[in-house]
């Protein structure tokens, strides 16, 4: 559990970073798009930057239903 | 472009155009920066031949169902290909919905094959799925596909050439799902009379040829993808290009490497494009934003009678060439479009085709005019197309649109009540409500049907949605569409709101503890269906003998209110 902790704190400071907004806002249970008021094009950018930090490949058809930060945690997690 | 005319079926005009153009490349397909395949025509023909072979052996033959079931790729078109020459009815499924939606699908058409890939057929025991045969490509070697037949193993396959089954054009070419309420999937079946019909209409305005290159990012199962995205380039010896990636870098790095020229795009990804452009220009800083505005008020002015290209390309490198510069016409459909967007674009040089359509009626009805551009309305019918509006309003002259057109489908499958409510003396209702101005253009105003669609282009039925509020503290709710309560709100800015009578009407705290109830429910909801606000109503439903809210009379009893006085916004 503490690699996920670890990959959620990054993940939310990323997302924070990326769309200006306050990390403190961003919870692991939180509607990434409704947090960060994003559509699902800017998404997918958010997604590139997740695969550039952390090196990986995530395809678009595992991201289809996901949508808190916890989630898309424990997809990074599932890929390092 | 192979005139349709002599063709009795899609399944001909296809098997001519892989011949004809045989050499030329048919498809590209690209996964993120990397070319994954690239297909002549007769290559296409060929592995098209190897699936029909397949398809044979599984006993698909006249008007049995084919579905597919994939993301855009070059293996879809291939099978369609196939499908047609062996005389099948085409199902296309779209590969984003739920599983639950999906099994409703198929459980309604009952294919004698589906044809998929391992993202989608992952999701489902392979025993359980309603189709006797499977054909599933990209299966990862160490996963067990159960009864299916591997797509890349069905295609190196040897053995005599598949048998090619004619049809006819009065006979059914695909079934298309349109958005049913209540879950209940509603198929449009559609002729080969239909296609080809569409196909000559469409290709008479955008004609498509040899070194065009058609950049297909709808889904396919969608009437206008198949129709632009496959159809119509495949028998006029253009390219289609895939990317299996839909991010906005892969998207743009194909158009730049492809040199893109046609493409159908949502209105939500014509806003992506504009942030873009306005992003890179906000990099530059205020100097070059001078520029560019000075530059683009020059090309709005020399091209204000028609389009000019070379032109506008020459004046404006940067943009076009941040779109692989060789972009000639961009379709957006599926959606409302934005005229202050479209002419954004069309000052760019880069003119926007907004077509009016839908499933029942082919892939489009009316688009508007280039020459000179307009972006106020949604054009003029296509050849062959006639738009009536039924009982306007003396004042207004909107009244529901009608129209007739032998891209008409010829019916709803299973639903002949449903039809005959639809297609009236050869007339179809679209639901939409609409007027035609003195210059014969069609501007839309509103809805006759409780319904929406999102900038994404999905149909969005309130009724699928109130189950989602059951059980929120008060006497009566109904979930509506703006746009059908007033037909004023532009159809750009529809959306969705929940109407409630509460059990003690005025009461304060009862009034939060909904509202607060409405909030939970609604963030639950993917995006897409969530509502705006909560209108309180003070009245009781109207309602049928068997309880039904009429929700045309609750509608009317709305009406005479101001939305922006009554309706309470919710957020998430």
């Amino acid at each position: 559990m503490a690699n996920h902790d670890a990959i959620l704190e990054k993940l939310l400071k990323l997302a924070a970073k990326r769309f200006e907004r306050d990390t403190s806002a961003l919870g692991p249970n939180d509607d990434f798009f409704d947090r960060l008021a994003i559509n699902s094009y800017q998404a997918m950018e958010l997604l590139t930057e997740i695969e550039d930090e952390w090196s990986i490949e995530i395809p678009d058809y595992e991201v289809q239903d996901v949508r808190t930060f916890g989630a898309l945690a424990q997809l990074i997690a599932n890929r390092i | 472009m192979i005139p349709p005319e002599r063709y009795e079926s899609l399944g001909e005009l296809l098997r001519d155009a892989l011949v004809q153009y045989k050499s030329e490349v048919a498809l590209i397909e690209a996964n993120r920066k990397h070319e994954t395949r690239r297909l002549t025509y007769l290559e296409v023909l060929r592995e098209a031949d190897r699936v029909a072979r397949f398809l044979e052996d599984a006993g698909v033959g006249a008007d049995d169902h084919v579905a597919i079931c994939m993301s855009n790729q070059s293996k879809w078109i291939i099978a369609a290909c196939a499908a047609f020459s062996r005389g099948a009815v085409i199902v296309p499924v779209d590969y984003k919905l739920s599983p639950a939606e999906q099994l409703a699908q198929f459980a309604h058409c009952t294919p004698r094959c589906l044809v998929t890939e391992w993202p989608v057929l992952m999701r489902y025991d392979v025993n359980a799925l309603p189709a006797p045969h499977v054909l599933v490509s990209e299966a990862p070697e160490d996963k067990n596909v159960g009864r299916a037949t591997r797509y890349e193993d069905a295609v190196v396959g040897t053995g005599p050439r598949a048998t090619f089954v004619p049809r006819k054009r009065s006979d059914q070419a695909t079934l298309v799902y349109s958005s049913g309420t209540g879950g209940v999937p509603k198929g449009c079946m559609l002729s080969h009379d239909n296609y080809l019909e569409q196909y000559r209409t469409l290709g008479l305005r955008f004609p498509l040829r040899t070194g065009h290159r058609y950049f297909s990012i709808l889904p396919t199962n969608h009437a206008i993808d198949f129709m632009s995205g496959f159809i119509g380039p495949l028998c006029s010896g253009a390219t289609v290009v895939h990317q299996r990636s839909l991010r906005p870098e892969f998207i743009n790095h194909s158009m730049e490497r492809y040199g893109i020229t046609h493409m159908a795009v949502v209105p939500l990804l014509l806003e992506a494009f504009e942030e873009r452009i306005r992003d890179r220009l906000e990099e530059r800083g205020g100097f070059a934003e001078h520029v560019f505005e000075g530059l683009r008020q020059a090309n709005a002015a020399l091209t204000l009678r028609a389009p000019r290209p070379e032109l506008s390309r020459r004046l404006l490198r940067p943009v076009h060439d941040a779109f692989g510069g060789k972009l000639e016409l961009l379709f957006c459909g599926g959606a409302f479009v934005d005229a202050a967007r479209a002419q954004f674009f069309y000052d760019l040089g880069i003119p926007v085709v907004i077509g009016y359509g839908l499933t029942e009626a082919g892939t489009v009805l009316t688009v508007n005019d280039l020459q000179p551009f307009r972006a106020d309305s949604v054009g003029r019918p296509l050849d062959g197309v006639l738009v009536q509006i039924r009982n306007p309003h003396p004042e207004t002259q909107v009244g529901e649109v009608w129209v007739k057109s032998r891209t008409v489908m010829l019916g709803y499958r299973n639903e002949p009540e449903l039809t005959a409510e639809t297609i009236v003396d050869g007339w179809l209702r679209t639901g939409d409500l609409g007027l035609l101005d003195p210059s014969g253009q069609l501007h839309l105003r509103g809805r006759s049907k409780n319904m929406i669609v999102t900038a994404g282009g999905k149909n969005v039925y309130p009724e699928d949605i109130e189950s989602a509020f059951a059980g929120v503290p008060c006497a009566e709710l109904a979930v509506v569409a703006t746009s059908y309560v007033w037909p004023s709100v532009a159809l750009t800015e529809e959306g969705l709101i929940v109407v409630v009578r509460l059990d003690t009407p005025g009461d304060t705290e009862s009034r939060d503890a909904l509202l607060s109830a409405v909030r939970v429910r609604n963030g639950r909801l993917p995006d897409y269906k969530r509502v705006s606000g909560v209108l309180l109503f003070g009245d009781e439903f109207p309602r049928t003998a068997s309880m039904k809210i009429k929700r045309g009379e609750l509608a009317e009893a709305l009406r005479p209110l101001s939305p922006r006085a009554a309706i309470t916004p919710v957020g998430a």
